[in-house]
């Protein structure tokens, strides 16, 4: 009975943590919304939210026909083939050069695209219309997404050019970072933005948040060995040191700066923490991944500090707490990589100067093709729809032009329409337990 | 003395707190308020409840001045509050009968805004 039994070659450990894994991962995208919602304006609470559940949604639902199949079918240079659309061949058999069946590793990369698209949200939270914007997510979830997850992950010109990447440094984070920075650019800045301070509206959504994603990235890392073994340990672990050593040092930057340790920046570490170590997690040794999250810090630090001076209206940093993030701990695999840890391949340091050029090629190609590919996506959709609302609706806030509810309603004032019906039906409609 | 009493939203009161900065009002109060007027209400949806909220969110805002210079506070007000749709607000003009400073019990109009000499905290 197939109930009982696994395919041939699957094996039941490696099943049982990247089923775990993929759950872990997927509780990112709520996540993220929480981080992103406690960084905007109250009025546009429920909307930053929302784009990540759109996220959870779109993302799949494309991945699941077609990105998928782009991403992980063959071993094209620039992009995979169509063999897997709509799911075909992917079954309970294992998945090439894994032990969990072909369908679990399907979820599992599923749960990288919803995350990587509702990251991309973070540049234009509060003034994009919601509608173009789950275009865009469907459409950038294939495009952009599965191309460069093909690049690193699928046997793609890169990873077959012998460019390292563990968990994501390509796809995930260096390209939301950089399709952010185009997706700002092209959407516009903020009406108010350098003219009032448009603070977060809630720190604890911000702290949470970050715990939620750090949690959730034990899985993303974690699971990025594909089961139970040596890589999924040494970047589990490494996902521990590396954010707790950012930490520090952030401390340390804002001690410098401003005379006191803030919350919302010790957020923000956390978040560079776990992206610096994503695409080393699995190649450095556990000493190198303290250093990486210390030294991460300092880049993202600095372009934090100063996109808020520019008229880039960036809102939320994706690109400098993922795609700056990302691009350090690509290029830090190239200086650290020890074959003795990660059994692939050796660094710098390590006597091999050619795996720094790999990953530096990375560095240059993933951010060019993320910025183009958004900008003229956006440009595109932008060509037939209107990408943001008037001003006034950027005034009243997101949550009630395009969702019609509030985070924080409070309901005085508030009169119930009830449909044409009974006395006893609108009795029923305001008494207790209605809502 | 007068108390310029003005309702508005809320896009509109940064450019009129700046404003009336450079004119030589930087006191004033603020509060978040809610009211009904002629602004039709928000329609929301809960779980299948449809209901619309007749209240609207405004900012209100308290500004004590001379008389003379109550003109040019409601200049301010109205330039910067008008976009020409219902749901711009209101602003009042109330007699104020006597004013002292807390700290140091000055009465009277010079103690209504604040002067160079005393601006520095």
């Amino acid at each position: 009975m197939r109930a009982l039994q696994a395919a041939a070659g699957v094996d039941a450990g490696d099943t049982a943590w990247m089923l775990a894994a993929t759950a872990l991962v997927l509780l990112m995208t709520p996540a993220l919304g929480l981080f992103y919602a406690g960084l905007v304006r109250e009025k546009n609470t429920l909307n930053t939210f929302m784009m990540c559940v759109a996220a959870l949604s779109v993302a799949t639902i494309c991945f699941a026909l077609v990105g998928y199949s782009l991403a992980f079918d063959g071993d094209g240079s620039l992009v995979g083939g169509l063999g897997h659309v709509f799911l075909q061949g992917v079954g309970f058999e294992p998945r090439d050069g894994t032990t969990i069946p072909h369908l679990l590793f399907f979820a599992f990369q599923t749960t990288f695209c919803i995350i990587t698209t509702a990251l991309v949200s973070g540049a234009v939270v509060e003034r994009m219309r919601f509608g173009p914007f789950l275009i865009f997510a469907a459409l950038w979830s294939i495009l952009v997404y599965s191309v460069l997850a093909h690049w690193a992950f699928g046997g793609g010109w890169l990873q077959a050019g012998g460019t390292l990447d563990f968990a994501g440094g390509i796809p995930v984070e260096m390209g939301s970072g950089f399709s952010a920075l185009a997706a700002a650019l092209v959407v516009g800045a903020r009406k108010d933005y350098g003219r009032q301070a448009l603070l977060p509206h809630n720190a604890m959504y911000v702290l949470v948040g970050a715990g939620l994603l750090w949690f959730g990235w034990f899985g993303f890392n974690g699971g990025s060995g594909f089961g139970a073994n040596d890589a999924s340990v040494l970047a589990f672990v490494n996902t521990l040191l590396t954010p707790a050593a950012a930490l520090l040092v952030w401390f340390v930057l804002d001690l410098l700066r401003g005379r006191q340790v803030t919350a919302i920046g010790a957020a923000t570490a956390i978040i560079v923490g776990c992206v610096a170590i994503t695409p080393a997690g699995g190649f450095i040794s556990p000493g190198w991944a303290l250093v990486l999250g210390g030294l991460a810090a300092l880049p993202s630090y600095a372009v934090i500090v100063w996109r808020t001076r520019t008229r880039v209206d960036e809102t939320l940093d994706v690109l400098a707490a993922h795609g700056i993030a990302g691009l350090t701990g690509i290029v830090f695999i190239g200086v650290v990589a020890q074959m003795s840890w990660n059994g692939v391949s050796d660094g710098l340091l390590y006597g091999n100067a050619e795996q720094l050029g790999s990953q530096l090629l990375a560095v240059l190609a993933a951010p060019a093709y993320a910025f183009g590919a958004t900008y003229a996506l956006l440009r595109i959709i932008g060509a037939f729809t209107a990408l943001r609302g008037p001003d006034r609706d950027e005034a009243v806030g997101m949550d009630i032009i395009h969702h019609g509810e509030e985070a924080y309603v409070r309901g005085e004032g508030a009169i119930l329409i009830t449909p044409e019906g009974s006395v006893e039906d609108e009795l029923a409609a305001v008494g207790p337990g209605s809502r | 003395m007068k108390m310029v009493m003005a309702y508005i939203r809320h896009e509109a009161f940064e450019p009129i707190r700046a404003d009336l900065l450079v004119k030589g009002f930087p006191s004033l109060s603020v509060s978040e308020v809610k009211g009904s007027g002629r602004q039709k209400g928000i329609t929301e949806r809960y779980r299948g409840a449809e209901l619309t909220n007749y209240l609207r969110p405004k900012v209100k805002i308290e500004c004590v001045v001379a008389a003379g210079d109550v003109r040019t506070v409601v200049d301010t007000i109205l330039v910067h509050a008008r976009t020409g749709g219902v749901g711009d607000g209101k602003v009042f003009v109330l007699p104020v009968e006597e004013a002292y400073r807390v700290r140091t019990g000055e009465a009277g109009e010079e103690i209504l805004q604040a002067h160079a000499s005393d601006a520095q905290e």
